[in-house]
């Protein structure tokens, strides 16, 4: 191991390091209140005179346009489903976290802090983490107050249950649909604020570009963004006082992942192109309980809530190539590897530990199902020691999905699983008050880097989107908005011309190429160069070659890419061609982001990096920091400009992960 | 498996929509219904053809975002959404009707996309609990009978998905704004608007054009989520209830 900082590689060069990340300094339980208090504030009679955009409403933009419409401020909202009740947080099975201690099982807000800073292998930011420990109590009253119906204990109280990778039971859940009745909640606020006329709500719209407008100073602000109407084709203007982005993540740069079908990075590619750092691209989490894929055909990946391996077990045939049914492999010849490898944690590993163990136990051919390419999660025991019904009751739609998906019943055999792109931690940079690097641009819930470091734990990204859209964003925009109304920006500004422009030309090249390759055909090929070189193992070697196929197939893209129908019109297949477009560069900048990252952290596991027994190893003199990519206009994104921001850790003593 | 299909085109709301045909020679038993279509799409796009605009996003049944009648039956023969049907449902040979929502207050916009933006406005017109940010209470000061938060839950799985209109002869919506009128109502939180609740939603569900509940059924017979018809009675106590209480307060 060498100590000192690689030199940059032949695909990127280096910035100046970050070193305001705006976040007060002093006591750690003390930040948040002390930046809540310096805050400035808006008379509430001028708020009606300032506008704010809010695009997606997932958790996370749901309940900031509904907290901000509450608040007084002219909101306009977009999405680009038929309805904000669409997005896809309603997907999320587990649960959500929060400090509450209802168990008295030695919980606290320090305890959640400290889980979410180790579990993020010591890549996040501390104060960001204590302080979305601190408002998750207040996520779980704000939900219950809404009417989220939460599972409850017959004395009337809310029940909990414990999540992957913690030892104390604090996830709050819904039976397995605790991000849909979440999601439900948000969107209830959401639509009172659009029938008391606080929010303008925009459904089939997609943002396709971010307009920045100089101040008299020359401080360049977002003041609004170039939308396509997805039913007339119509490319509309907006403008604002101040732009938010709340559009998910990117996992679908995989092609399969569990994202929604229309999950993508368009608006955050946008945001970047114009200058918005992204941050930490190829930190993704590949969760460890999906239904395996069962042909080419294979549009998306079902993932099973990982709340299953509290009481399912992981298990393998101890002999490679081992043919005979689950039900004829006796127990002696059965190796359940992770209650073996760890002890204490078994099947509650982290998700990435229980992930790439998967893949090596199917790399080592005792894979099971079509390819070899599963594991079994086996219920035998549970049922045995709960009865059937107490089963039921907890998992009862995991079992009815998985039955409906692979014609298989989960009660009588073992689930097979293997692990699929689930949620990516990497997300355009903001500083403590999610504001990007664009004054004025700000970004929250998944779409953003801030709060998981290099690994999610389960349980949390709920947790991340309603902090994100009801307690922080509400107070720091607030802050900027306290200089604001600005000058309005008219429609014939150059900038605003200049943004359609742009949008418009893009469009028109796609709709011209009439090339013979589907959009889907090149997606595809990108998701397989990802999925590759770019997944639960990367190589220096791999990466390279990847930069080098996907440079290839973008080539292939513009040169030969066959999108049929018009603009004026809805035209899915123009739709997912924009998409494609920008996932092609985002994965492209994915591996620059790998290779750099010489070390193993999280949900990055660089092969040359990893201990005797095959562990993830981190350097931390070398890479404690958060790696925020500039794009380089000149270069057309060939060369990315690298700005690290140092990781200090106060209060969280950094050490290796262990689980054993 | 070989199958025909038999797809509703309809180039934009304003166009006369017709039923086309369209073989597929290589569909896999385990390929989902939308995956079919995809396979179809993609065939249609090399030879230069609009392909089948269809809606979905989530493609595991929870969404609500895809739906379209199957040989008549909103979602299909199974109950479940149309993205967790398989093909292993149907056999070699078949002929396969595949139309959009057919209901009044979803206008189609193309091919087998509808609108469904009524339902957003039924859930304006009091679908909720006024809860502003920041004023709750500790979650378990207001504690819930389990019998009646798990109820609530049941009710509240509703995707919104518009199934039930397509499939009443009606085309009500009773049992989407029922199941969030159960929802709300079970939960104590809920009861300070319980009665303008139901009156304001039933008035936009009017408003729309939906049309009313005979209780015939049909709805939760193709709910994927199974929505129990009880929730409409449920329903029409809380509307009987609070019209009387607003004809004795005015």
């Amino acid at each position: 191991m060498t100590t000192t900082t690689p030199a940059p590689d032949a695909f990127h060069t280096l910035g100046d390091d970050i070193r305001d990340t705006a976040a007060p300094s002093g006591p750690i339980e003390r930040r948040w209140d002390d930046r809540k208090f310096n805050a400035k504030l808006v008379n509430p009679a001028n708020r009606r005179k300032i506008k704010v955009i809010v695009v997606g409403t997932g958790l996370a933009g749901a309940s900031a346009a509904a907290t901000l419409g509450e608040a007084g401020y002219q909101v306009v909202s977009f999405c680009y489903q038929d309805s904000p009740r669409r997005a896809h947080s309603i997907a999320a099975q587990g649960g959500i976290n929060a400090a509450k201690n209802y168990r008295n099982d030695g919980d606290s807000i320090y305890r959640l802090f400290y889980d979410t800073v180790k579990g993020g292998d010591f890549r996040s930011r501390e104060s960001n983490v204590y302080r979305l420990a601190q408002v998750s109590v207040n996520i779980i009253d704000q939900c219950v107050a809404q009417g989220v119906p939460f599972a409850r204990e017959y004395g009337g109280l809310l029940d909990n249950r414990s999540f992957g990778g913690v030892q104390v039971s604090r996830t709050f859940y819904a039976r397995g649909q605790t991000g849909q009745q979440l999601l439900i909640g948000a969107y209830q606020a959401l639509e009172r604020q659009i029938a008391a006329g606080t929010v303008e709500m925009n459904t089939r719209h997609e943002m396709l570009e971010v307009i920045l407008v100089p101040d008299a100073d020359g401080t360049e602000r977002a003041r609004g963004i170039i939308v396509r109407d997805m039913v007339t084709g119509e490319i509309e203007t907006h403008t604002a006082d101040a732009v938010v982005l709340a559009t998910g993540g990117y996992g679908n740069v995989f092609f399969l992942s569990t994202n929604a079908m229309g999950s993508n990075t368009t608006a955050t590619w946008r945001a970047h192109k114009k200058g918005a750092y992204f941050a930490n691209p190829c930190y993704t989490q590949i969760h460890p309980t999906c239904i395996p894929v069962s042909g080419e055909y294979q549009s998306k990946l079902t993932l099973m809530s990982e709340s299953l391996r509290n009481d399912g077990r992981i298990w393998v045939p101890k002999k490679a190539g081992d043919e005979r049914p689950a039900s004829q492999i006796p127990e002696d010849e059965r190796d359940y590897y992770l209650e073996r490898i760890y002890p204490s944690f078994g099947n509650l590993v982290p998700r990435d530990i229980a992930s790439r163990a998967a893949k090596y136990q199917c790399d080592d051919g005792k894979g099971v199902g079509p390819g070899g390419l599963g594991v079994y999660l086996d219920f035998k025991d549970a049922i045995e020691r709960l009865g059937r019904p107490a089963v039921e009751a907890k998992y009862g739609n995991l079992f009815d999905m998985y039955a409906r998906i692979t014609g298989e019943d989960p009660y009588s055999e073992p689930m097979r699983i293997y692990p699929a792109v689930h949620y990516v931690m990497g997300g355009l940079w903001v500083d403590y008050d999610l504001q990007t690097n664009i004054t004025g641009l700000f970004c929250a819930g998944e779409a953003n880097f801030s709060d998981h470091g290099a690994n999610r734990l389960g349980a949390s990204a709920l947790m991340q989107g309603l902090a994100d859209g009801y307690f922080v964003l509400p107070n720091t925009l607030a802050d900027y908005l306290a200089g604001s109304p600005f000058e309005k920006v008219a429609d014939d500004h150059p900038r605003v011309v200049e943004a359609r422009q742009q949008v418009e030309d893009r469009i028109q090249t796609l709709l011209t190429i009439n090339g013979s390759r589907t959009v889907d055909s090149i997606h595809k090929e990108l998701g397989h160069i990802m999925w590759e070189y770019c997944g639960m193992e990367r190589t220096a070697e791999g990466l390279t070659k990847a930069i080098g196929l996907i440079r290839e197939l973008k080539n292939e893209f513009w040169t030969n890419v066959k999108v049929t129908g018009t603009n004026e019109e809805l035209n899915q297949t123009l739709e997912r061609a924009g998409r494609v477009a920008d996932f092609l560069e985002l994965g492209e900048l994915m591996c620059i982001d790998a290779l750099n990252r010489a070390e193993s952290c999280g949900g990055h596991f660089r092969a040359e990096s990893q201990t005797e027994d095959g562990e993830a190893l981190r350097h931390d003199d070398q890479f404690a920091y958060v790696s925020a990519w500039e794009y380089d206009a000149d270069g057309e994104g060939q060369t990315p400009i690298l700005h690290k921001e140092p990781l200090e850790y106060e209060y969280v003593e950094m050490k290796a992960r262990s689980y054993k | 498996m070989k199958i025909t299909v038999n797809v509703w085109r309809q180039k934009d709301a304003d166009t006369k929509g017709q039923m086309v045909t369209y073989p597929l020679d290589e569909v896999d038993e385990h390929m989902s219904f939308l995956e079919m279509l995809d396979v179809l799409n993609e065939k249609l796009t090399i030879d230069g053809e609009d392909p089948v605009a269809f809606d979905s996003d989530c493609r595991e049944g929870i969404c609500g975002t895809c739906g379209v009648v199957i040989n008549g039956i909103p979602h299909g023969p199974e109950v479940t959404t149309t993205c967790q049907l398989h093909m292993r449902t149907f056999s070699d040979g078949d002929v396969i009707d595949i139309e959009p929502w057919r209901a009044g207050a979803f206008p189609v916009v193309k091919d087998l996309v509808v609108d469904r933006g009524a339902f957003d406005r039924i859930i304006q017109a009091g679908g909720y609990i006024s809860a502003p940010t920041g004023s709750a209470v500790e979650a378990n000061n207001i504690p819930v009978p389990k019998a009646d938060a798990d109820h609530a839950f049941e009710a509240a799985t509703c995707i919104g998905c518009g199934a039930c209109v397509a499939a009443c002869p009606n085309g009500s919506a009773m049992l989407f704004t029922a199941s969030k009128i159960t929802h709300l109502g079970l939960l104590p939180q809920g009861q300070p608007e319980r009665d303008s609740r139901v009156i304001g939603m039933i008035e936009q569900h009017d408003a729309e054009g939906f049309g009313g509940c005979t209780n015939i059924g049909e709805c939760t017979a193709a709910c994927p989520k199974g929505i129990p018809l009880d929730v409409i009675s449920r329903l029409n106590r809380d509307l009987l209830g609070a019209l009387g209480r607003q004809s004795i307060g005015s």
